[in-house]
């Protein structure tokens, strides 16, 4: 499955920088994120519970962040598996632009599932992909919303 | 006697006496059976198409609530549990023995396919089972997969066996290719194709399953699952786990809902339940669901065809050639590599005279599930390559299609073809006639023009088929009278559609002069099948069953002479039997009575045993003059919706040779069945792997394509019965010729259709989507030309 999409963010670029780095924001920004944990600086396990059409799975995975360009982008890789309903494996690369006020984040994916996952729901793979990627930043905006990181009244 | 032998004997439309125990939901399947105290399975299966096996971890599965066992390949190795695989004689030209595979019920070294099992779970429960299975950690270092025969030939393909890094089992030809050459070289014409015969998954209704019943006294493994046949399996489970005991393991398929070809193989699912079972002197329950069949059930077809027909200026064949690359899938299973050179090479050159032959068939390894037989197992690929170039070689020659038939049919029987197999008999030219005839071919023109001012396209097609039918050379029936007089037949053939019940009634009634109603069918079951008794594939059980049915009744025949010889006080030798009756000058009785005196040893001769009772072992000898061959002429008449790409099958007229017709009833429906299988092949069905990763992508009916009612029209199904020579009921076998038939056929019309838009070459399946896109490729080139 290949991805491409763009997003803009209501806060400064150092701000949105910070947050994609920062536990807390991504367990309050990826949909059913049960778990952050920060290894390093570079890494990070999570454990997410998703269902991609009839297949719901808790996922255990790990991502490495790499080609880090503070604050204008990296490149993400992990995988996950859920159990029986198999793994998902990808990479995503992460821009990110100033534009006044407000950021834009760009990023290009490419992921591929196995198990049941392929079997049942590859035909729902693209479709739910965009939705995920719709409901993190909507959460993410959310939760810079809360915390008055976006706009000017930044601390 | 005449009465119900008119009514119920060979040949009459009798209604099957299974249905309305079928109907009424009276049918036991695997699923039904259930034991007190059973257990349940659950397969962790491989997410990974391809990769070495770093860890199976069963530490936290195993202290999961309920879990009674995890057990792994390294478990069963430690047990000796061998090689789940049987050997196949076949080498290459040079004598190279075909790459044997090492197969183990749960591998231990690499996964070699999605979906392929690695650990057994066994629970108090089906959930427990489950959720304790999502707790072994299975760590492999992943590889990546080869999907496609032509991927698995590439130089510096991945290697699905490290012994055999070029992915090739077995490369077969039948001979060198220079007899072939030498005649295309001074051909008048040329016409190759290239074809891929897609791959499909058999849908038995009944999904794969098996409980693995143990008897707590004395140890015994009764097996219950959805099998054609159950000496094999039980032989298989014996030698693997029982030391080659047979008497340890029974077998019982009571029914079996759908076999298709696949129900005829020994699953390494099926090992390693009775493996679970014995180890854990429980009986051991395991229902797949329907991905799960879907992701392990032994695929069909899958080739890619390079083929040539070499032609003299009066079109009239002067050679074939035919280059295959079959994908077997992960494993050498039993028939996987036989299908296209045993199966298929049967009947390589179709219904046509061909002078010189060279075969090429290399059957590759990959990361899939493995191929075997499925419905036709070979004979429908071999025919639909040759039907696809005859219409192709019609066009190029500018003749009418059904003339190049007419000219290169093999008129003259027995026919040797160049694979050295015997066709006995037939008359292809007759059988096209009936089905010109039936689908009103003449007429096509007007109908044609109807459509095409309805801004459709129509199309009508045909193919002329041959198949090589018989299976193994032996089988064993059992033919018993009772004191009440009735007759049960003990058979080891496994009825799993073809309607066993009524027509081996019919054979038994017919020749014995007995009641249709008083013969039962005892089948299903190791412990009553006559030892030996083989099985249910290949279109044989009519003619191997039925035939030892009829021997088995002459010899009970023979023994009845003498009873009534005794009851009517006349010398044995005078005696005659006719419709039912021992005749003497004397006087007669009936077929009832002396069965009644055999059981009584007060009527019986002296010196002779009581009962009738007799087994008959028929043996062929097993060569190539043994097989029987049935044929026949399939018409397709389609509409293609030019904006769409949506095809209507509008009629269908299939003109068999299945020699001696015993039910016809029942022959329409087997008939009806190839058909919509064949439909399906053509039509809608393929089972796709992506390529990048191996996974299959069409593991549901939300993304396999079965075909449906309104993929379907009215059947016309007609008879052109020439009796085979090889048995003396003169069957050849009806189950798998609507395959060998309806894709071409269904094809053929396709391109006629789409003639006039230019489309020149199609590949099956033919959905939507592809003849859009077929249609818009032409259009585009059209255009800029």
């Amino acid at each position: 499955m290949d991805m491409t999409g763009e997003q803009r963010i209501a806060a400064p670029k150092q701000v949105v920088w910070e947050a994609l780095n920062d536990v807390e924001a991504l367990k309050a920004s990826i949909p059913g994120c049960e778990e952050v944990e920060k290894k390093s600086d570079t890494e990070f396990s999570a454990k997410v519970r998703l269902a991609i059409g009839p297949v719901k799975a808790r996922f255990t995975g790990e991502v490495t962040l790499s080609d880090i360009d503070a604050p204008n982008g990296y490149t993400l890789s992990g995988q996950g598996v859920g159990g029986v309903a198999g793994f998902g494996k990808g990479e995503a690369k992460v821009t990110l632009a100033e534009d006044g006020e407000e950021t834009v984040i760009s990023y290009t994916a490419h992921a591929t599932v196995g198990g049941k996952l392929a079997q049942i729901g590859q035909r729902l793979i693209d479709s739910t992909a965009k939705k995920l990627a719709g409901q993190f930043f909507s959460n993410f905006s959310d939760y810079l919303d809360e915390r008055g990181a976006s706009g000017k009244s930044g601390a | 006697m005449e009465a119900f032998t008119e009514k119920f004997g060979v040949g009459q439309p009798v209604r099957r006496k299974e249905d309305q125990r079928l109907l009424i939901g009276g049918g036991r399947y695997t699923d039904d059976f259930n034991f007190e105290g059973q257990a349940y399975l659950a397969f962790l299966r491989s997410p990974y198409a391809h990769g070495r096996i770093s860890e199976i971890d069963t530490e936290a599965a195993k202290a999961a609530p309920g879990v009674l066992g995890v057990f792994t390949g390294a478990d069963m190795a430690t047990d000796g549990v061998g090689r789940v695989e049987t050997d196949i004689p076949l080498t290459a030209l040079d004598g190279t023995p075909i790459f044997k595979t090492q197969r183990l019920a749960l591998p231990t070294d690499k996964v070699r396919y999605a979906g392929e099992p690695v650990a057994v779970v066994v629970a108090e429960t089906a959930y427990q089972a489950r959720d304790a299975m999502e707790l072994i950690g299975l760590d492999v270092e992943q590889l990546p997969p080869v999907v496609t025969a032509l991927q698995a030939a590439t130089e510096g393909a991945a290697a699905v066996h490290d012994e055999k890094p070029d992915n090739c089992a077995l490369h077969w030809e039948n001979d060198t290719p220079d007899a072939y050459e030498a005649v295309a070289a001074k051909a008048h014409k040329i016409v190759t194709i290239e074809l891929t015969n897609n791959r499909v998954v058999p849908v038995p209704m009944e999904p794969k399953c098996c409980t693995a019943e143990i008897n707590q006294e004395t140890g015994r493994m009764t097996i219950y699952a959805p099998f054609q046949g159950g000496r094999r399996v039980q032989g298989a489970v014996a030698d693997l786990l029982f030391g080659g005991d047979g008497d340890k393991v029974r077998q019982i398929s009571d029914n079996t809902g759908g076999g298709f070809g696949t129900r005829s193989k020994i699953y390494p699912e099926i090992i390693a339940i009775c493996y679970a079972a014995k180890k854990l002197r429980r009986t051991v329950k395991w229902l797949g669901d329907r991905s799960e069949t879907m992701v392990s059930d032994l695929h069909g077809r899958d080739q890619v065809n390079s083929a040539a027909l070499a032609f003299d200026e009066n079109g009239k064949i002067l050679g074939y050639r035919l280059e295959t690359y079959v994908n077997i899938g992960a494993w050498v299973t039993e028939n996987g590599a036989r299908l296209a050179i045993d199966g298929g090479g049967r009947i390589l050159g179709g219904c046509y005279d061909i002078p010189v032959l060279y075969y090429s068939c290399r059957n590759m390894m990959t990361n899939t599930v493995s191929t075997d037989t499925y419905r036709g197992a070979g004979r429908p690929e071999a025919n639909y390559i040759v039907e696809r170039l005859m219409e192709k070689a019609a066009k190029e020659f500018g003749i009418d299609s059904r003339e190049l038939r007419r000219r290169n049919f093999i008129t003259d029987f027995p026919y040797t073809t160049q694979m050295g197999m015997k066709v006995d008999c037939g008359d292809f030219a007759a059988c096209m006639d009936m089905a010109l005839k039936d689908a009103d071919w003449e007429n096509f023109a007007a109908r044609r023009a109807d459509s095409e001012a309805r801004g459709k396209l129509r199309g009508i097609g045909l193919a002329s088929f041959v198949e090589g039918a018989g299976g193994r050379p032996e089988e064993i029936m059992r033919v018993r009278f009772e004191e009440d007089g009735s007759v049960n037949i003990y058979c080891g053939t496994y009825s799993h559609g073809q309607g066993h019940a009524t027509v081996y009634s019919q054979i038994l009634s017919d020749k014995l002069g007995v009641p249709f109603e008083s013969i039962n069918l005892i089948q299903g079951d190791t412990d009553t099948a006559p030892e030996g008794a083989s099985g249910t594939y290949g279109s044989r059980s009519s003619q191997m069953g039925g035939v030892a049915i009829i021997r088995a009744s002459d010899i009970i025949i023979e023994k009845g002479k003498k009873i009534a010889a005794h009851l009517l006080q006349a010398e044995a030798d005078d005696v005659t039997f006719e419709d039912g009756d021992f005749k003497a000058k004397v006087g007669s009785v009936t077929m009832q009575e002396v069965a009644r005196a055999a059981y009584d040893p007060a009527r019986l001769p002296d010196g002779l045993e009581p009962g009738l009772d007799e087994t008959y072992h028929y043996t062929r000898d097993g060569g190539r003059d043994d097989q029987s061959y049935p044929n026949g002429c399939h018409i397709c008449e389609v509409e293609v919706d030019p904006d769409t790409g949506d095809i209507e099958l509008l009629a269908y007229s299939a003109a068999d040779d299945c020699g001696t017709v015993l039910n016809p009833l029942i022959v329409h429906g087997q008939v009806h069945g190839g058909v919509a299988q064949g439909i399906g092949q053509a039509l809608t069905e393929h089972l796709v792997y992506d390529e990048e990763t191996g996974q299959l992508l069409t593991g549901s009916f939300m993304d396999y394509g079965m075909p449906r009612a309104k993929h379907l029209s009215d059947i016309k199904a007609a008879f052109n019965p020439i009796p085979s020579t090889n048995n003396e009921l003169g069957v050849k076998g009806a189950g798998e010729a609507g395959c060998c038939g309806a894709p071409p056929a269904f094809v053929n019309a396709v391109l006629n259709a789409l003639e006039p838009l230019g489309v020149k070459h199609l590949d099956m399946p033919l959905t939507p989507n592809n003849i859009w896109h077929a249609i818009h490729n032409t259009e585009s080139e059209g255009a800029s030309a």
